[in-house]
């Protein structure tokens, strides 16, 4: 019972902050791929950048249990998968959680989306057995590796260094992306000289 | 265009929320559910899809052999929806509702479409809901092949340092920027 309670605060929150940060609303998205609106691009990065200081640092001083992370398998399927959901996340301005939450929030386009979604989930059900005899679930890079070795874990590691060490400097890494990236890359308003 | 919040207080949020959840439970995804829901569709259909099984570690099965793998364990979830990650899912939708309803609700002409499709492909719904639908459906189809999606592969699985998580998130931008700058080149 009070892991149902956990999704209720804890779903409701995620779904409460996505819409606050403009992920629910697709313009923003769209506009961070064709890359003239950054603003999602910067709170994502910071959001990934905060996680993982909270998380590392959450690790290292033992109030975070090691037995909560849960890294998923690497494997070809896993590039391919995301070439896929990048096409349509760019269509469409949705992907699975803020398509979702777009839903919810009233937008019509978003509910076709979902229903597309669920018709994609299907198929994907009934050609699992395909696509797993093409190899394309088979493991690369050790399967369910991390960039270092996380104490308390059995993760294999791709550099033999501390994994909580290397996860708060990426933070640290991500945190400063997001501050250094311009609101916009492409398209200033503010006439730029023309490249000749 | 402005969100209701700056990226620098939505971005530490975000960051509290995923952080949060590896802290109570478990990192966040969204994806798998799209495929529960289908089983408790289909098995609703055609109840000989799950069934209970000795045999399986979660105790059911399934003659699909998606539902059927990692012992069961999606099989499980059909048959028993008031589970955390089901449940989380709803909870995000109740979550965007409430904050959209504070906010005063989506405009209308952004209902059926955004604005930065609108200026690019006209104002007809069915041009827009085509190739939303489509676009579910590949989003989807990919998300289950890559075994997760932005939630649980982009930003669970990188603030875990994933190797997985910066494969997906490469496969997602490598194709998702291309097709965005090809699609939208007009602005409002």
């Amino acid at each position: 019972m009070s892991s149902i309670i956990l999704a209720i605060v804890i779903g409701g929150a995620f779904g409460f902050t996505l819409d606050r940060i403009g992920a629910t609303n697709p313009n923003f998205i769209i506009r961070m791929l064709n890359l003239t609106n950054l603003h999602l691009m910067r709170a994502i990065l910071l959001g990934i950048g905060v996680a993982a200081v909270l998380a590392f640092g959450g690790l290292l001083t033992g109030l975070v249990d090691p037995g909560h992370l849960s890294v998923k398998t690497a494997y070809i399927g896993v590039f391919v998968g995301g070439l896929l959901l990048g096409l349509g996340f760019a269509v469409a301005g949705y992907c699975p959680g803020t398509g979702l939450a777009a839903a919810a929030s009233g937008r019509y386009d978003a509910i076709v989306f979902a229903l597309g979604g669920l018709l994609g989930a299907f198929a994907y059900m009934v050609t699992y057995a395909d696509i797993a005899s093409m190899g394309l679930l088979a493991e690369i890079a050790g399967g369910k590796t991390t960039l270092g070795t996380i104490a308390g874990t059995n993760y294999p590691a791709l550099f033999d260094l501390s994994g909580e060490l290397i996860g708060l400097v990426m933070g640290a890494a991500f945190i400063a992306v997001a501050w250094l990236l311009p609101e916009r890359i492409l398209g200033s308003k503010k006439h730029e000289a023309p490249a000749e | 265009m402005k969100a209701p919040l700056s990226w620098k207080t939505g971005g530490l949020l975000l960051g509290v929320v995923f952080f949060a959840a590896v802290l109570l439970v478990k990192p966040i995804g969204v994806s798998t559910q799209f495929v529960i829901l289908d089983g408790i569709l289909w098995d609703t259909v055609d109840s000989s899809v799950v069934t209970e099984s000795t045999e399986a570690k979660s105790g059911y099965t399934s003659s699909n052999a998606y539902l059927a793998k990692s012992g069961g364990s999606y099989a499980k979830s059909v048959e028993n929806p008031l589970n955390y990650s089901f449940v989380f899912v709803l909870a995000l939708m109740a979550g965007a509702a409430l904050s959209a309803r504070l906010r005063g609700g989506v405009e209308k002409a952004e209902k059926s479409m955004p604005a930065v499709w609108r200026v690019n492909f006209g104002d007809e719904p069915w041009k827009r809901y085509l190739a939303t639908f489509l676009a579910g459906f590949v989003v989807l189809y990919g998300a289950r092949l890559a075994g997760g999606c932005t939630s649980g592969h982009m930003m669970s699985g990188m603030m875990q340092t994933a190797v997985s998580g910066f494969i997906f998130a490469g496969g997602v931008f490598a194709a998702g920027i291309p097709t965005a700058l090809i699609l939208f080149r007009k602005e409002n």
